[in-house]
């Protein structure tokens, strides 16, 4: 965030004062800051350290505003990653991080106060904010360096066709953390196909102990649910793989139908067995209720053995904890249900949509699409990976980035992004949320669940 | 301009900050007195339509601004689809109206506006009559109405540490399920998962902020009942009850409405407690929540805002009882 | 939201120093009446009192048991409070010196603003009497169920784009993104139908003679209102003042939506909340900043206690 108060706000807030005043007097005021860019030199050379950063130079003195859902620490990462080309170039990101991300974007556009950019992590919502016809095409250098990424990533960002937001980070869904150490005492080894892992399950399970195979939390404030959804996802990518995975996101597959409703039973043999869950929480209903950042906790006091969650997850283990394949905590990629899939992966990501079409607005985009910026994102800091493929795979210094990197560019892989983050908001951030949480908290019926979420579909 | 030194200092900048607020809140009343003195001068027929233009003008435009505009656009809104691009009809009102989902929305708003408003007035009804002969009184007023100064937000931290449960196995941070403990209950339920007893949790934190409020407006009014009127009910063989029902009742009757009104005025509004202790999930969902997520994150403005019209509509037969009372009132004086 | 400020329109007839009230309150008078005030004091106290012991305590004792163990391990630190105040790690340098700055600065003209505006409207009303007054008046306290979350987004089209009627520009587009004046202007539109409602039944009752004799010296409205209504409304002005106060104090929704996120103008409510998103296991430094925010509107509802029931008082007889 700001470390310093910009010398240029006081004028400007006391320009704002008598503005109070005269609203229904005159325009006295009405464009008091404006573009500063005329007093700006196009002909900037920039030297020493600051020479890479050229290709951007000529907007001294401006400031662009910045909105997403990232808040710190995760967010401090990311303003130390652009901390020296703001300083060589002399633009200012303004960022601001809030958790009522989602629903104040739409405000703020449609109220005609967008920020310069936004970091969508969600398609669907990307989709959203294009229909308003806010969102600005990006500028051809941005698109050129997107050329020389995997197209599925642009493919991502675009809206029926068309390009608007090049993709930031990329995370890993499919992952089971676990703790090698209990692992090993135990004499467990990590399970490599669906049916090991079930057989491991229904081991630990009997071994009793007052420990349990899994936890699980799908809280989260107003986006509870949102766990249950990629559950529910891996079950439909590992068992029937990509082609039903799509046609379900477009809703040619429905909830209904019964490749979705035998993905959901497998769901419930797996996080609603009440003799597997909720290691160290309580029982199947208290997954409703626990925060998805508490659920992992109990694996550290080996009161539960596995938790899935994306890669993300790294950031909650508590301070001091050895992560690695011989430490406290690790991570082993989920198995297909079905055999027959090769290697599903689940990913989910971030996109940067612009929202002006000013050059620094457009220098600051060109610089966060380009490689650089992500191996400088890298360096900062552990716990997250580029979907930009011409990143170092040399710079991820920690295990779980560089599994989660390796499992992103397989190119034998069947990688899918997050569905819910795909389907229109009223299902991805409405509908199913709230069914899957009824689900495990009232445990309803499966078709009655279905049912409810295809109803809610937007014709 | 500040330089950039001095601008480095947290102080500088709060004194920037609270001067612009002071300097805002001083611009305005010079602006005030510059007006009240130039229209003051003005005489002759122009006197009163003055008057009531420079009175009434500034609240009324803002009000037309920030209020009236609003609903006749969320009133317009409510019959088109969700992109407000094709005319619906009255199709969001059969949905809402024949919609599972929304029929316990409903009748949770329901429970809401009946035992919220209800318990929180008469608690504070009854603390009123007897906190009045106590000694310390106005420590035990202060402490019942300190949860008015707790923020929304501040009220969820602070009931998380009251309905939290974790397993029977482990020790509980929750209190609720401590005392239930500890008074014999082995396995206390997850209290915010018990529907449909959840509500009425929820409820209890309303009913925590707003029962000081009630307390404190009752008691002013119970101290200004006249003692000719009790002294003759009295004298008449009244006691007790019969004179709280017959005598004190009666004679706070107006206050005891508006404080009911206001009271379920802001329990009909409040989303906050529901938003931020269950996000409307396990049955909690209120009306006012619901426009809120329909609107602004499933993006359908349609649905969002014909459930504002139906929560305006709800509140609006408790204004019109007000207004009458307030006419009747009015005649009488 | 929450709070609701009070007058009391009663019926009540006679002296303000009215005392009728004893004999109710001799009515009531048992044991088990204190008994039972004092069980509702602790009651109501207990929650509050859990968030300031769980702000005293570290963190792992936090997360391992409830904070009545304090009782019986009385281990109590005062570095969460560094934490929220002074810490770097928030990603603001500051901490949260200047959201509490923000929350003085936004809070204060949005009390005055509309108190001074509802006053001015009230007397109006009850005064300058016209035909059809009675109805804006009733229309005004109807206004106050619109729900707030309707009016966001045309607030902000106005805010941000101004106003226009046929490519005639009504009201120009102001450059106002950044400052307090959106958020100001919010909670005044928002404040007004109640603190004209409230002002109003006041002011309505203010004693006539005084107002004729007034009149007749050849005072102008102007005067009479600056010279007799503010003086004589200052306990109701006062009490108004709290509970507007404490809104503005405590909103979180018109905060998010008007002033963001950024440390140059949001206020404590929106910095807990984003506290709350990221920090969902750290709920000693949550608890240390929620009490925090506490503090403030404490002392101003102390301080202006001895108005509030003066004020409420004085609304509820009539002269």
């Amino acid at each position: 965030m700001i470390q310093k108060p910009r010398p240029n706000r006081p004028r400007r807030q006391l320009l704002a004062v008598p503005a109070v005043l005269v609203l229904a007097l005159a325009a006295a005021c009405s464009n008091s800051s404006g573009k500063s860019t005329a007093d700006a030199t196009p002909t900037t050379t920039l030297s020493g350290d600051c020479a890479k950063y050229q290709p951007y130079a000529g907007h001294s003195g401006t400031k662009v505003t910045m909105y997403a859902s990232i808040l710190s620490p995760e967010s401090d990462s990311l303003e130390k990653s652009w901390s020296e080309f703001s300083s060589c170039t002399g633009i200012k990101i303004s960022y601001e991080g809030s958790n009522d991300f989602e629903s104040q974007l739409q405000v703020r556009v449609t109220g005609g106060n967008a920020p310069d950019f936004a970091i969508i992590p969600q398609p669907g919502l990307l989709a959203q904010m294009v229909k308003t016809g806010k969102v600005v095409k990006p500028p051809a250098a941005t698109v050129a360096n997107e050329d020389k990424w995997n197209p599925v990533w642009k493919g991502y960002g675009s809206v029926n066709g068309t390009f608007y937001a090049a993709p930031m980070s990329a995370n890993m869904k499919s992952l089971v953390w676990y703790s090698p150490k209990y692992f090993k005492q135990a004499g467990y080894q990590v399970p490599t196909t669906w049916a090991d892992l079930m057989t491991l399950s229904d081991r630990i399970a009997k071994a009793g102990g007052g420990s349990k195979p899994w936890c699980g939390g799908i809280g989260s404030g107003t986006a509870t649910g949102w766990p249950a959804t990629d559950w529910l996802e891996e079950a439909v990518l590992g068992t029937y793989g990509g082609d039903v995975y799509d046609q379900w996101v477009s809703h040619q597959v429905k909830f209904s139908d019964p490749k979705i409703i035998s993905a959901m039973q497998t769901v419930a043999g797996w996080m609603q067995n009440p003799a597997w869950v909720n290691g160290g929480i309580g029982d199947v209903k208290s997954i409703a209720t626990t925060t998805f950042q508490d659920a992992g906790a109990p694996i550290l006091t080996n009161k539960c053995w596995m938790l899935q969650q994306a890669s993300f997850y790294q950031a909650q283990w508590a301070k001091g904890t050895k992560i690695g394949p011989d430490g406290d905590i690790f991570a082993f990629h989920l198995p297909a249900v079905n055999p027959a899939i090769p290697n599903p992966v689940e990913g989910g990501g971030e996109f940067l949509a612009a929202f002006s079409d000013r050059p620094e607005v457009q220098a600051v985009q060109n610089y966060l699409s380009s490689a650089d910026w992500a191996s400088s994102r890298v360096k900062v800091s552990t716990g997250w990976v580029s979907a930009n493929q011409a990143v170092d795979k040399s710079l991820y210094t920690d295990p779980i980035d560089k599994l989660s990197a390796d499992a992103l560019t397989d190119p034998t892989a069947t990688f899918r992004f997050d569905a819910s983050d795909m389907m229109p908001a009223a299902i991805g951030a409405g509908q199913e949320w709230k069914s899957l949480t009824a689900w495990f908290a009232e445990g309803q019926a499966i078709p009655k669940v279905a049912a409810d979420i295809d109803a809610a579909w937007p014709q | 301009m500040p330089t950039a030194s001095l601008a480095d200092s947290a102080w500088t900048d709060a004194i920037t900050k609270l001067g612009n607020s002071f300097g805002a809140v001083a611009i305005f009343l010079g602006i005030l007195l510059v007006v009240f003195f130039a229209a003051g001068r003005a005489t002759g027929r122009l006197t009163r339509p003055l008057a009531i233009g420079v009175f009434l003008g500034p609240a009324v435009l803002l009000l037309i601004v920030g209020l009236v505009a609003p609903l006749v656009r969320t009133v317009y809104l409510s019959f088109y689809n969700d992109d407000s691009t094709r005319f619906l009809g009255g199709k969001n009102y059969g949905w809402a109206l024949t919609t599972d989902s929304i029929h316990q929305v409903l009748l949770n708003t329901l429970l809401w506006l009946v035992f919220a408003p209800l318990a929180a007035t008469g608690l504070g009804l009854v603390l009123a009559l007897l906190v009045e002969r106590m000694r310390y009184q106005a420590l035990y007023k202060s402490l019942i109405f300190m949860p008015m100064a707790v923020s929304l937000v501040g009220a969820s931290i602070i009931w998380k540490f009251v309905y939290e449960t974790r397993d029977s196995s482990q020790q509980q941070v929750g209190l609720l399920s401590q005392l239930a403990i500890s008074l014999g209950w082995r396995h206390p339920p997850n209290w915010i998962l018990s529907h449909p007893l959840n509500n009425f949790l929820l409820m209890a934190v309303m009913v925590w902020v707003q029962t000081g409020f009630a307390m404190v407006v009752l008691s002013a009014a119970i101290k200004a009942i006249p003692d000719e009127v009790t002294e003759a009910a009295r004298l008449d063989g009244a006691r007790g009850l019969k004179l709280f029902w017959f005598v004190t009742v009666p004679m706070i009757r107006t206050t005891l409405v508006v404080v009911l009104t206001t009271v379920m005025i802001t329990t009909l509004k409040a989303f906050d407690i529901v938003r931020t202790m269950t996000g409307g999930n396990f049955g909690t969902q209120v009306l006012a929540n619901e426009m809120y997520s329909q609107s602004f994150v499933q993006f359908n403005v349609g649905r969002g805002s014909a459930l504002a019209v139906i929560l305006f509509l709800a509140v609006l037969p408790l204004v019109a009882y007000n207004i009458v009372q307030l006419r009747k009132e009015r005649e009488t004086r | 939201m929450s709070t609701q400020p009070a007058t009391v329109p009663s019926k009540a007839v006679g002296a303000a120093e009215a005392t009728g009230s004893a004999a109710v309150r001799k009515s009531f008078s048992s044991p088990l009446g204190s008994v039972f005030v004092i069980a509702v004091t602790v009651l109501w106290t207990i929650p509050t009192f859990g968030l300031l012991a769980t702000s005293l305590r570290p963190k792992q004792a936090v997360a391992a048991s409830g904070w009545w163990e304090i009782f019986v391990h009385p281990q109590l630190i005062l570095s969460n409070y560094h934490t929220v105040l002074f810490d770097g790690g928030f990603g603001v340098s500051a901490g949260m010196m200047p959201f509490l700055v923000n929350s003085l600065a936004i809070s204060i003209p949005a009390t005055i603003f509309p108190l001074v505006l509802a006053a001015m409207a009230a007397y109006a009303l009850a005064w300058v009497r016209f035909r059809g007054s009675d109805t804006v008046f009733f229309i005004i306290f109807a206004l106050q169920v619109v729900p707030l979350q309707m009016a966001l987004i045309p607030l902000l089209q106005l805010f941000s784009g101004g106003a226009h009627l046929g490519g005639l520009t009504i009201i120009p587009a102001f450059d106002l993104h950044g400052t307090y004046v959106p958020v100001w202007l919010a909670h005044t539109m928002f404040a007004l139908p109640l603190a004209t409602f409230l002002l109003h039944n006041f002011i309505s009752q203010l004693p006539r003679d005084l107002m004729e004799a007034a009149v007749v010296d050849g005072a102008s409205h102007f005067k009479i209102f600056r010279s007799i209504v503010l003086p004589l409304c200052t306990p109701a002005l006062a009490s108004f003042a709290i509970f507007e106060f404490l809104w503005v104090w405590n909103d979180l929704l018109v905060a998010l939506t008007f002033a963001g996120g950024t440390p140059e103008v949001a206020p404590m409510t929106v910095r807990l909340a984003q506290l709350s998103g990221s920090f969902g296991g750290r709920w000693e430094v949550l608890t240390a900043g929620a009490f925090l925010s506490l503090i403030v509107p404490l002392i101003v509802f102390f301080s202006l206690q001895r108005y509030f029931v003066r004020g409420l008082l004085a609304g509820s007889v009539k002269g």
